[in-house]
């Protein structure tokens, strides 16, 4: 792993410490309501934190798994740096998309 | 002999919390995907994120569930520490902060195990 692929790692693993504390709460919270879809979506609907929240937390988990497969990849599989490199950029891609797809869908 | 003597570090328990480190990343990389898409079924239409919940309380689904708790509360951790060693002076007692970590996710997992059922 380069500095600037380290760097990145750390910056974002630094910026979800809050972030995923605060969803493990909302986990325990939700599943003690036990609440409907309708019942969440009228909680997030509309939201300019929660969308704010899970935007960021969606930005930052890409770049931080991304560059964890990629070391994966790197160091466990025959693949070359170079190759395993390609994979996780397409990975985090894919997981940006998915992500944002999934946000849209919960607060817009 | 010399295996052995090769694989000895790999018995320790900051190696060990490396690994967990590692796999619990690893595994939450590959669920990942399936939750933004399981999300992404509020596109739209309400009732089949609702179909997709009702479907989420089998048993088995909420057993999986508390895996992931434990999983995300590993790696959220492990890396807390990571980036204490790295940013702050060395504290002594490394061993035992991991082990502490691994106790607490595994507390956190079952708080969430008797939530559940």
């Amino acid at each position: 792993m380069n500095v600037r692929l380290y760097v990145w790692q750390r910056a974002t693993a630094a910026l979800m410490v809050p972030l995923a504390a605060v969803h493990l709460a909302v986990i325990f919270y939700a599943t003690r309501q036990g609440f409907s879809a309708a019942e969440i979506l009228a909680r997030t609907r509309g939201s300019v934190a929660w969308g704010t929240y899970y935007a960021l937390f969606v930005a930052a988990v890409s770049i931080h798994a991304a560059i964890g497969v990629r070391n994966v990849l790197a160091e466990w599989s025959p693949l070359s740096e170079r190759r395993a490199g390609r994979l996780a950029i397409a990975f985090g891609v894919l997981l940006a998309a998915l992500g944002f797809r999934a946000v849209a869908a919960v607060v817009l | 002999m010399t295996i052995a003597r090769h694989l000895k570090h790999r018995t320790g328990t900051l190696w060990l919390a490396a690994l967990v480190h590692r796999l619990s990343g690893l595994a939450l990389a590959i669920f990942l995907p399936l939750h933004f898409l399981a999300l992404g079924l509020a596109v739209g239409d309400a009732a089949r994120l609702d179909g997709f919940l009702r479907w989420t309380d089998q048993p088995l689904v909420k057993l999986s569930e508390v895996l992931l708790v434990f999983l995300l509360t590993v790696h959220l951790l492990g890396g807390l520490r990571v980036l204490v060693i790295e940013n702050f002076d060395w504290r002594d007692g490394q061993k035992q902060l991991a082990t502490l970590a691994a106790t607490v996710s595994a507390l956190v997992a079952l708080f969430f195990l008797v939530r559940v059922f």
